[in-house]
């Protein structure tokens, strides 16, 4: 057990040189002679402890399913009366995610064989877009399957990251990160934001843009009529104005807007221009409604509403609302990125300033490095020369467990660094193990060279046991865990390999060494 | 101390009689399992923003915190239910906390609001951390943490089973429960906000306190192949007397590694560390008085039944 081959010893040693080098990332800054083949990777530092914002966004569901519904009544609307059918009580049932309809007496036949092109199918799926279906009474239900809402709801939310994407990218986030989570969620992670309301309100913006004409003729009152809306002012919530339903020009012709001062005013404005198909829509309504009022809506809120003085042909055109540079140059953003399929909704946020990260380094670093000292210094009391070669692999593990972290590219977090400490803890148990085992061998009156052989060899499958119990538990931890917690398992199983490799491996070499080399007639246990 | 030993935990050749000890160990044990499980329910885990919901903001103030200055500020903006904590070494820190809102929008705006009346009440203020975490989240979190602690109990007990006799993992599963259920009450007590962090340091403690009793179980399977006269009692007493200086030579070592980080490890860590260090002596003492005589009572008529050797590994 204590003889190693000369092959043998040199693969241990080139596995701690490795981990010694592999975990140099972390401590300096890369040296010019660092050979190209071996990573230079860095553990990461999470978000509690380098500052940074964790957002989880829940997109609306309620809201896409709604959207379609609506598009769909429009469209059951639209193909009845191409064909020229009569019907009544066309709505959206929400609750159902359908549409009903009641045709006229006798043409039920002729409505569900003409309603049938609703039906289609997208590439690469086997679920059609609608199905249709009558009731004994006659009535039409036109209903979306649950499984092609949940294409569409993972389009939306495919969608969506591609816009946040292009938002936080404009707005000067370095690295961020942008994933889905399961079906309709997504998390976000920006390291290092010093403002995080400004990203959640640039993120959490459908920025969702329109044109209305405003109705100059709807009565005051809190009911508009019928083909109206009442919308508020954006800057005062108090006052409304009454709105054609019927949008003028959409925002999704746009084709970009900047931020700049108007020259005149000198006051902060967004201009605008649209693609060939607003500019058009643009000119065709400016021309209609010179001397009316023309309202520019952001989700569902008014920002201004100005007179027509002209007719606006050339595709472009400004926004002034009260802006700062930071909200003007932020809309132009919004603008620019293109508006979100249906809101998002943040559901979950931790946001740590820089101050505190630091803070959190500083209180892990000390616990960490008064552990490590307690543990050193109690397996040098308990166990003498032995207590040392553990230390020895302590710290060789400590730089093991670095080097397997930043390999993987692993996320520190500071239940992390609690998982190394309670790693160093526990690392020793298998040497503790050992030499306890020696110690009795010694005791049953074995010989030095007799003992360390069936000591080692004893202790080994209790070793092998208590670690893969400790394993166990970790696994599943990270399998379920948080993100923060998540970074605790880790460290708590790349802890465990590399100490079945130092305190078993690496101690046995040491003492095996020590022991050839010296030849003790007794040992020190 | 660069060569020999210079101390140890018990000297050897010591002989206790914990076996003597068992009712006494079982009964102080299921008295306070027993009453942790009645704090349980009354009155009941302090439940950390993970699983509750709401909003925390860790904030700096540029004085020492007013307090009543601040709650009224907050009061006055509408946050009648914000609650206000002191944090931190300084008297500059304070912790506000708001209950869960009924959207993510209202969360978001109460996050607005607290900071509008903070900036008010105490200009130059710093947030230095938000929290905000919605109710169907920490419905789902909840949920995930739960799973993960039944399934790690599920593992382990799968391996005990695998690797011992049917009334070692009974032994081990049984002690763990009791282990369990009086870190929870030691979290009532305590205050310590039950969270996903609280939950890792739970599984540390049952992964920790599994491996305690796999060392003695070990011993125990070791000895009965080795002395295949000895009473059960003697043998289960000879192997923790056996085992003794290892048990407390690892529970020092980990006790040693995470009392630093409940003395220095901060806000956020200090509620984790004081679990492990109770989890530790707990783990440890459940080992010898717990697991040891509940393999007594299972194991005295079927472990040593027969004077032929006993299977060595698995069922």
């Amino acid at each position: 057990m204590l003889y190693f081959s000369r092959a043998k010893t040199f693969g241990i040693l080139l596995l701690c040189g490795l981990g010694i080098l592999l975990s140099l990332p972390n401590l300096s800054a890369r040296p010019s002679f660092w050979p190209g083949f071996l990573p230079w990777n860095q553990v990461h530092m999470g978000l509690d402890l380098r500052g940074g914002s964790y957002l989880l966004l829940q997109i609306d569901t309620g809201a896409i399913a709604k959207q379609d519904l609506n598009a769909l009544v429009d469209e059951a609307r639209q193909t009845l009366r191409n064909a020229g059918l009569g019907y009544t009580g066309l709505h959206a049932d929400l609750a159902n995610n359908q549409v009903v309809l009641h045709p006229l007496e006798g043409q039920g036949q002729q409505a569900m064989a003409a309603l049938q092109k609703l039906i289609t199918y997208t590439p690469g799926s086997s679920s059609p877009s609608v199905a249709l279906a009558q009731a004994p009474d006659g009535s039409i239900t036109i209903a979306i399957p649950p499984a092609t809402q949940a294409t569409r709801n993972s389009q939306a939310v495919d969608q969506a990251i591609t816009i946040i994407q292009r938002r936080i990218d404009g707005s000067g986030v370095l690295n961020p990160s942008i994933q889905r989570q399961g079906q309709d969620q997504i998390v976000v992670q920006l390291p290092g934001i010093s403002d995080p309301e400004r990203v959640k309100t640039l993120i959490g913006t459908t920025a969702h843009m329109t044109f209305q004409m405003v109705d100059a003729t709807a009565p005051p009152g809190p009911v508009p009529p019928l083909g109206d809306e009442q919308l508020p002012m954006s800057g005062n919530p108090q006052q409304t104005l009454d709105v054609y339903a019927n949008v003028a020009v959409d925002g999704a012709s746009l084709e970009n807007a900047q931020a700049s001062t108007d020259p005149q005013s000198g006051q902060w404005v967004v201009n605008f221009s649209l693609n060939a198909l607003g500019a058009r829509q643009f000119a065709d309504v400016t021309t209609a409604n010179v001397g009316k009022l023309f309202a520019i809506v952001l989700d569902g809120k008014i920002i201004e509403a100005p007179v027509i003085r002209e007719p606006i042909t050339g595709g472009s055109g400004q926004i002034s609302g009260n802006f700062t540079a930071q909200s003007a140059t932020d809309l132009a953003l919004l603008l620019r990125a293109g508006a979100l399929p249906a809101p998002l909704n943040i559901v979950e946020e931790q946001s740590v300033g820089p101050e505190l990260g630091a803070d959190a380094i500083r209180a892990g670093a000390l616990a960490l490095g008064a552990g490590f000292v307690l543990v050193l210094a109690f397996m040098a009391t308990f166990y003498g020369l032995f207590g040392w070669f553990a230390n020895v692999a302590l710290v060789m593990n400590l730089f093991l467990m670095l080097a397997i972290l930043s390999v993987m590219g692993a996320t520190l977090t500071l239940p992390g660094m609690a998982g190394i400490l309670l790693t160093l803890g526990m690392a020793v148990d298998a040497n503790v193990l050992i030499n306890e085992r020696v110690r009795e061998e010694v005791k049953n009156g074995r010989k030095p060279l007799a003992a360390l052989e069936a000591g080692y060899k004893r202790a080994y499958g209790t070793i092998i046991d208590s670690n893969v119990t400790t394993l166990l538990a970790h696994v599943t931890l990270f399998i379920f865990g948080s993100p923060p917690v998540r970074g605790f398992a880790v460290t708590i199983c790349a802890g465990i390999v590399t100490t079945m490799f130092t305190a078993t491996v690496l101690v046995r070499l040491i003492t095996g060494r020590w022991y050839i080399s010296r030849r003790p007639a007794s040992l020190p246990v | 101390m660069f060569y020999r030993p210079m101390f140890r935990f018990v000297p050897d050749g010591t002989k206790i009689r914990f076996m003597n000890g068992r009712f006494a160990g079982l009964i102080t044990s299921a008295v306070l399992s027993t009453a942790s499980i009645i704090l349980f329910f009354y009155p009941g885990l302090n439940l950390g923003l993970d699983f509750r919901g709401g909003v925390v903001l860790q904030v700096q103030t540029p004085q020492a915190a007013d307090f009543p200055a601040l709650r009224t500020a907050l009061a006055n903006a509408g946050l009648k239910d914000a609650s206000l904590q002191a944090f931190g070494h300084g008297a500059n820190g304070v912790l506000i906390s708001l209950e869960s809102r009924d959207s993510a929008a209202a969360t978001q705006t109460s996050i607005q609001e607290a900071e509008t009346a903070l900036d008010k009440a105490a200009p130059g203020s710093k947030i230095l951390s938000t929290q905000a975490i919605g109710a169907s989240v920490s419905h789902q979190l909840f949920a995930q943490g739960l799973e993960a602690l039944g399934l790690s109990f599920a593992m382990i007990l799968a391996y005990i089973w695998f690797r011992f006799e049917w009334q070692f993992a009974v032994g081990a599963v049984a002690t763990l429960l009791l282990d369990t259920t009086k870190a929870i009450g030691f979290m009532v007590l305590t205050r310590i906000p039950f969270d996903l962090v609280t939950i890792a340091a739970i599984l540390t403690i049952i992964g920790y306190s599994t491996n305690d009793k796999v060392v003695v179980y070990d011993r125990v399977r070791e000895n009965l192949r080795k002395y295949k006269t000895m009473p059960l009692r003697e043998l289960i007493d000879l192997s923790i007397n056996e085992t003794l200086n290892r048990t407390l030579g690892t529970s020092g070592t980990v006790f040693l590694a995470a009392l630093p980080l409940a003395m220095f490890g901060g806000h956020a860590l200090s509620g984790f560390a004081w679990i492990m260090l109770f989890g530790i002596v707990v783990g440890t003492s459940s080992s010898i008085f717990i697991a040891a005589p509940i393999l007594l009572f299972l194991g005295e008529q079927r472990l040593r039944r027969s004077a032929a050797p006993v299977k060595v590994t698995g069922k």
